[in-house]
């Protein structure tokens, strides 16, 4: 009979390979937000379209809103673009753009060029806000519901498959629930 | 030996320190509290450096942050519970001790405590080994083997 002693190098051996293999696949860039379940930070701050009118958080109470923070000079922002236009398209939810460190010109042009799926979009153009909100790597989403509170925070690029399976699923129940 | 010495040369290199812009400080102590901070909170962007060592655009933010919270009388700590509230325990590279930290700053003292134990049991196992206990008929024969030598 096989000692068990002799087995533990291979039992330890197999503990540390899945440790690992699951280190392999956690992203390190995704930090869990302290945010999550908080008011959603107060701003005000410069429409994009219409830069004499400011837009605050309060203005936004009552509604389930995306804040997509996003920029110019972001390369990522440019592969999540096309998913955010679906989503405009379904019209479920309304969707701030949070235009991030970036001039008022370059963000009108990227908009006209790629296509423009915010209802408004906002600037924020020293990054305050951003710090507000602890973004640290643009593109970043906050779903906020209707009384003001952040529910997700989805850190990068939305990939594909994202909308259906996470935001979506998210936004009709948190339009449900009442103001 | 042209490789060797460029390789010895490349290794004695000094990591060059990021380009920081310089924030003027009237009172000393202000200033100390923020080297202290800037050394303290973790580039988010480039994880591994801390704000003061890093040039990314993020980290500059952060410095001005620092800065002015402390011109505007704002104390060390309220300065760290600023940024915890925005970007987490993980923004501080010492996190204040708590239940979500409590197995980074355990965790060590764990695994070392796990080896001396290892280390004790397998001393003793070697202890054990050395005082075999033989049966009666077995010292016999022992004596019997010792005493015959090398006749055979």
């Amino acid at each position: 009979m096989l000692k068990l002693k002799y087995l533990l190098p291979l039992v330890f051996f197999m503990v540390m390979a899945i440790f690992l293999a699951i280190g392999l696949r956690l992203n390190p860039k995704d930090i869990p937000s302290p945010l999550i379940d908080k008011p959603a930070p107060a701003f005000s701050l410069p429409i994009l379209a219409t830069p004499e009118k400011n837009l605050t958080a309060e203005d936004l109470k009552g509604r389930v809103w995306l804040l997509n923070v996003w920029a110019s000079w972001c390369v990522s922002c440019r592969q999540e673009h096309p998913l955010l236009l679906e989503l405009a398209k379904l019209n479920v939810v309304t969707i701030v753009g949070l235009n991030y460190k970036d001039e008022a010109s370059a963000a009108n042009q990227w908009l006209a060029q790629l296509g423009n799926p915010y209802n408004v979009s906002i600037m924020d153009k020293d990054g305050r806000v951003g710090i507000d909100y602890g973004v640290y790597g643009v593109p970043e989403t906050f779903v906020v519901d209707k009384r003001g509170i952040i529910r997700y925070k989805h850190t990068g690029p939305v990939e594909p498959g994202d909308i259906e399976q996470l935001f979506l699923p998210l936004l009709k129940k948190l339009v449900e629930e009442p103001a | 030996m042209i490789k060797i010495m460029a390789l010895v040369l490349s290794l004695l290199a000094l990591p060059l320190p990021a380009v920081v812009e310089y924030h003027p400080f009237e009172d000393p102590e202000k200033e100390q509290t923020y080297q202290t901070l800037i050394s303290e909170l973790r580039c988010l962007v480039c994880q591994n450096q801390t704000i003061a060592d890093s040039n990314a655009d993020l980290a500059k933010d952060l410095r001005q942050q620092v800065y002015e919270m402390l011109q505007h009388g704002k104390s060390q700590q309220e300065v760290v519970d600023f940024m915890t509230q925005r970007y987490g325990d993980f923004v501080m590279y010492r996190p204040a001790f708590s239940i979500k930290t409590g197995l980074l700053w355990l965790g060590p003292i764990v695994f070392l405590l796990i080896g001396i134990f290892i280390v004790v049991m397998l001393a003793r196992q070697k202890k054990a080994t050395r005082q075999i206990e033989l049966a009666p008929k077995q010292q016999i024969r022992l004596n019997e083997i010792l005493q015959q030598g090398d006749e055979e």
